[in-house]
């Protein structure tokens, strides 16, 4: 077993770690030119040139690459009307269409937005070199930089969180089956005629798993630092000492679902349930920001929320404690509360 | 008979689920040192009487001492002075025998000296010294239970309860499960032990027969074939069995 419990999150994190991204690459784009000119070819280049883009090629007609799209086998279609080039230089204005495949709506607008940049980026150049006395200059010019994670990496975004899943999908499981397993072997009969106190039973339940929980959290940031080569900015000293009050926070809550069930089946339901709807409304896959207000008030029993947050600040920010005091006192109050409660829960008399 | 003492007394003990009455004011006293079967068909509620005892239950009403005692106000600390080994088996697979030993040692607060010291005691009375490293699992069933009321009796308990401690095991086990029993006796310890097999109710010094959640037969082994005119216990269960229908 206790290979097991080493050996799992460690795939997972890195297989998860390079799966779980939103960036958009290899968007297929399928081109009708109407012109065939230049200026055309300028833009179709600008596309196929881009890391984003794969040129699979032109299409005669609208109807055709609007077909590749049905068929699934083009993902956009850029189409430049006739007169492309003619217009661009007599009426300093072209037009092109951009037609995006919208089944998944966020990749729809990414997708969008690609090709806006693009496109914004042909017209800058056009302006530069066709029309250099006309216009005194290139309109505002943004320059972003990134903070934190200047290259935009999505695993060094995701690393940190899915570091967090795990942790919590170990600690969870394992507590959460434990006490059930011991009533579906009868074994806590044999322990409750024992002397045995209620916060000992509790305790000898978390310690192990709190221990365990924590060398695969130390594991997995040896992998994050040596593997995908994020550089904690932060404390380590300090992430170790918010995971370990979390951890008992996570495996409370696992118990108090142990001793709450009969069946090592009701609790493995039970626990699934909690974790997905956690693990979906943590802020690991879609920012907390963008959910509804109820979802985001539901996030503050969400412990998930707490601990991806702080570990991303001090991971990839280098936040100290008074930057996030506030959510670890929350945590801490939490851990507390459900670690009681589980102590209550567990009854020796019935 | 008079140098015993009583360790268990139960009077007008009743338990109730719902409606369902299991136990229905069950009196009886058990004495020091004594063995004392606790038999009864299947569902005449001998287990619930026994998880009263032991404090894993709550009676509805009526009065249980253990040990001097009351298991209501008290159970914990009954619990330090009782042993339990339950019809279903309860040691755990995935430790060793030692490890089992050791666990159940910690549980009621031996010492790591006096750990040691019971385990070699019950590991070479069982002439199981070589399989101490063993995991459980790999235990044959008869073994395991002779190793479980070993366990129970780790910390010297005044009194161990038996739930039906030879199911399924061979006679020759059982056998040997029984000297191990007259042997605690024998050192002071009560044994409480609840059976099917009839053999084994004549080898207690008293029984007590339940049916219905009434003890309707309460003496030693002699005198209850003497009431029933038999010539065994098996006939003087049947008798008792059949008077309910």
């Amino acid at each position: 077993m206790l290979p097991i419990i080493i050996l799992i999150p460690i795939l997972q994190l890195l297989i998860l770690s390079y799966t779980a991204t939103f960036e958009i690459k290899n968007i297929r784009l399928v081109v009708v030119d109407h012109d065939h000119s230049p200026e055309s070819r300028n833009l179709i280049n600008k596309f196929s040139g881009s890391k984003f883009y794969k040129y699979l090629g032109q299409k005669d007609t609208y109807k055709e690459a609007e077909n590749s799209i049905a068929k699934g086998t083009a993902d956009q279609v850029l189409v430049i009307e006739p007169d492309f080039e003619k217009n661009l230089l007599t009426e300093r204005k072209g037009n092109v269409q951009i037609v995006t495949d919208a089944i998944n709506g966020s990749a729809a607008s990414l997708m969008a937005v690609y090709a806006m940049s693009i496109i914004n980026d042909f017209n800058g150049n056009i302006l530069v070199k066709k029309l250099p006395l006309k216009f005194k200059g290139i309109p505002v010019k943004t320059d972003s930089s990134f903070w934190y994670n200047p290259d935009l990496n999505y695993i060094t975004y995701m690393v940190p969180g899915i570091l967090v899943l795990l942790i919590t999908i170990i600690a969870l499981f394992l507590s959460s089956m434990n006490i059930v397993k011991e009533k579906e072997l009868g074994t806590i009969e044999q322990l409750n005629v024992t002397p045995i106190t209620r916060f000992e039973f509790i305790a000898g339940k978390l310690i192990p798993f709190w221990i365990i929980a924590l060398v695969d959290l130390f594991i997995g940031l040896l992998i994050a630092r040596y593997w995908f080569g994020i550089i904690m900015a932060g404390s380590p000293l300090l992430l170790v000492f918010v995971a370990a009050v979390y951890l008992i926070l996570v495996l409370s809550i696992g118990l108090f679902v142990s001793s709450l069930t009969e069946t090592m089946q009701q609790a493995m339901f039970i626990s699934w349930f909690v974790l997905v709807v956690f693990i979906l409304m943590s802020g690991l896959f879609t920012p907390v920001e963008s959910m509804p207000l109820w979802a985001q008030k539901l996030n503050l029993i969400n412990p998930l929320a707490y601990f991806i947050k702080i570990n991303r600040m001090i991971m990839l920010k280098g936040s100290t404690f008074s930057d996030f005091h506030n959510d670890f006192y929350i945590l801490a109050g939490y851990a507390a509360a459900m670690l009681t409660f589980s102590a209550i829960k567990h009854r020796k008399t019935s | 008979m008079n140098k015993r003492e009583k360790i268990i007394e139960v009077h007008d003990l009743v338990k109730r689920f719902g409606k369902f009455e299991a136990n229905k004011h069950l009196t009886f006293d058990v004495n020091r040192g004594e063995i004392f079967g606790f038999l009864g068909a299947n569902g005449a509620g001998k287990t619930t009487a026994i998880r009263i005892l032991c404090g894993l239950s709550k009676p509805t009403s009526g009065s249980v001492r253990v040990a001097g005692i009351d298991v209501n106000k008290n159970p914990e600390a009954v619990k330090k002075r009782i042993g339990y080994m339950s019809q279903s088996f309860s040691l755990y697979n995935d430790l060793t025998v030692k490890e089992n030993f050791r666990f159940y040692g910690g549980v009621y607060g031996l010492s790591n000296k006096e750990i040691r010291e019971r385990t070699a005691f019950f590991l070479d009375k069982l002439k199981m010294a070589s399989f101490e490293n063993m995991l459980l699992s790999k235990i044959p069933l008869g073994w395991k239970q002779k190793l479980a009321f070993s366990v129970a009796d780790i910390h010297r308990p005044d009194i161990i309860f038996l739930d039906e401690p030879t199911g399924g095991v061979d006679p020759i086990t059982r056998r040997q499960f029984w000297e191990m029993i007259y042997e605690a006796s024998d050192n002071g310890t009560t044994v409480f032990v609840t059976t099917h097999y009839m053999d084994e109710a004549e080898y207690c010094e008293r029984v007590s027969i339940m049916s219905e959640g009434e003890i309707k037969a309460l003496g030693t082994p002699h005198d209850l074939k003497e009431d029933y005119k038999v010539d065994n216990m098996n006939d003087v269960f049947l008798r008792i069995a059949r008077n309910v229908e």
